[in-house]
């Protein structure tokens, strides 16, 4: 049952989230495209594109569109699809919200245990790690081209050599989206 | 006294109108919450910011939640998440739904051939920014790079890496105390 496994998944992202949308994006990658093959990689590339185009937190965005294209993927129809979408976001903020609401009313003071403080300084270390093989998995022959057919390679290059370097200097990444998207337009279809 | 609908409002506003994710609606949080409604301190405000980066989950959604929480109890997070996510699942779903028609069309084909490597050179650069708040030297780089090379090249379910680094973590706070104590 697609919706009960949809669930199931989604909630364990929510909970496994340390490091915000980043590290969100790399779980959802790993459980629907690796583990349940739900989606193909491509399919999930450009669901980030559209996530990351989109107004809203990247997380958030990325659970609604990967439950939309899950359900219609196992074969319902678009409205089941829809209910995927909701029972995906639904699942994935529902144990950091009762967490949260926990850690305002009676956890605050163990912010400056010890044990917590390694935790945390350990876990930083390692999402710093699973985004990194996330962005890893992404490089594919379908997304950037395969080497041999050389235009789509070597654009795909330029292209996410330029908006990484743009990205870390602080450009807004909309515009980084967008110009890309024009830099395909223009090379794709002209050419 | 804050009103549920005041509360919907700053939050469906600060959802709906940040492009970029969770860190881009931090500083539009603080305006609207500390400088325009005075519903916060300060203080109160980088801390519940502090707190939702620490706790798992998205950073806007767990700020969502302590705000609405701290404000109106437990009503009040309901409201303030619904509102915060609200527009932007619309947006999405409406989008996912179009995207099936439009797939076919070649312009819209050659937009995701040049959006691909954009989204995920995104997803590559806050590695390094993430790797320098995390104080990671050259005596620390093994923990990063081999937990992405036991996801990337031996398919280790990330999950069981998050696991392990919590153990890890466990383990070293609990050798630290030894070597104090002695």
């Amino acid at each position: 049952m697609i919706f009960w496994e949809l669930f199931w998944t989604f909630l364990k992202i929510g909970i496994f989230t340390f490091g915000g949308g980043a590290a969100m994006v790399a779980l959802i990658q790993n459980e629907v495209t690796v583990h349940h093959h739900w989606l193909t990689t491509q399919e999930y590339t450009d669901i980030l594109a559209v996530s990351q185009m989109t107004p809203g937190p990247i997380g958030i965005n990325t659970a609604t569109y990967t439950g939309y294209t899950a359900v219609l993927n196992a074969g319902y129809g678009p409205w089941a699809a829809v209910a995927g979408s909701l029972l995906a976001s639904f699942a994935v903020i529902l144990l950091p919200v009762a967490l949260m609401i926990l850690a305002v009313r009676f956890l605050q003071r163990y912010r400056n245990n010890r044990y917590v403080g390694s935790v945390f300084q350990m876990l930083r270390m390692v999402v710093v790690g699973v985004i990194a093989a996330a962005a890893l998995q992404l490089v594919t022959a379908e997304s950037f081209g395969h080497p041999a057919l050389s235009l789509h390679f070597i654009a795909s290059l330029l292209i996410f050599l330029a908006v990484f370097v743009l990205s870390m200097r602080k450009c807004n990444p909309i515009w980084l989206m967008l110009g890309s998207g024009l830099a395909g337009l223009l090379l794709y279809g002209l050419v | 006294m804050v009103k549920y609908c005041e509360l919907f409002w700053s939050f469906f506003k600060i959802g709906t109108f940040t492009l970029g994710g969770g860190y881009a609606m931090i500083p539009l949080m603080e305006q609207e919450l500390v400088d325009r409604h005075g519903w916060l301190s300060q203080a109160d405000f980088l801390d519940q910011v502090a707190l939702s980066q620490s706790m798992p989950g998205v950073l806007a959604v767990n700020m969502a939640t302590g705000v609405g929480y701290r404000l109106k109890g437990l009503r009040g997070s309901v409201v303030a998440v619904v509102a915060n996510v609200m527009m932007p699942i619309i947006f999405i779903i409406t989008l996912a739904m179009l995207y099936r028609y439009f797939r076919s069309n070649p312009h819209v084909e050659h937009f995701f051939m040049g959006v691909r490597p954009a989204a995920v050179a995104l997803i590559a650069a806050p590695v390094f920014k993430l790797a320098k708040s995390a104080g990671i030297g050259w005596k620390t780089l093994w923990v990063p790079v081999a937990s992405a090379l036991l996801i990337w090249l031996l398919g280790v379910n990330p999950i069981f890496v998050i696991l392990a680094a919590i153990a890890l973590g466990l383990l070293a706070g609990l050798l630290n105390r030894k070597g104090n104590e002695a």
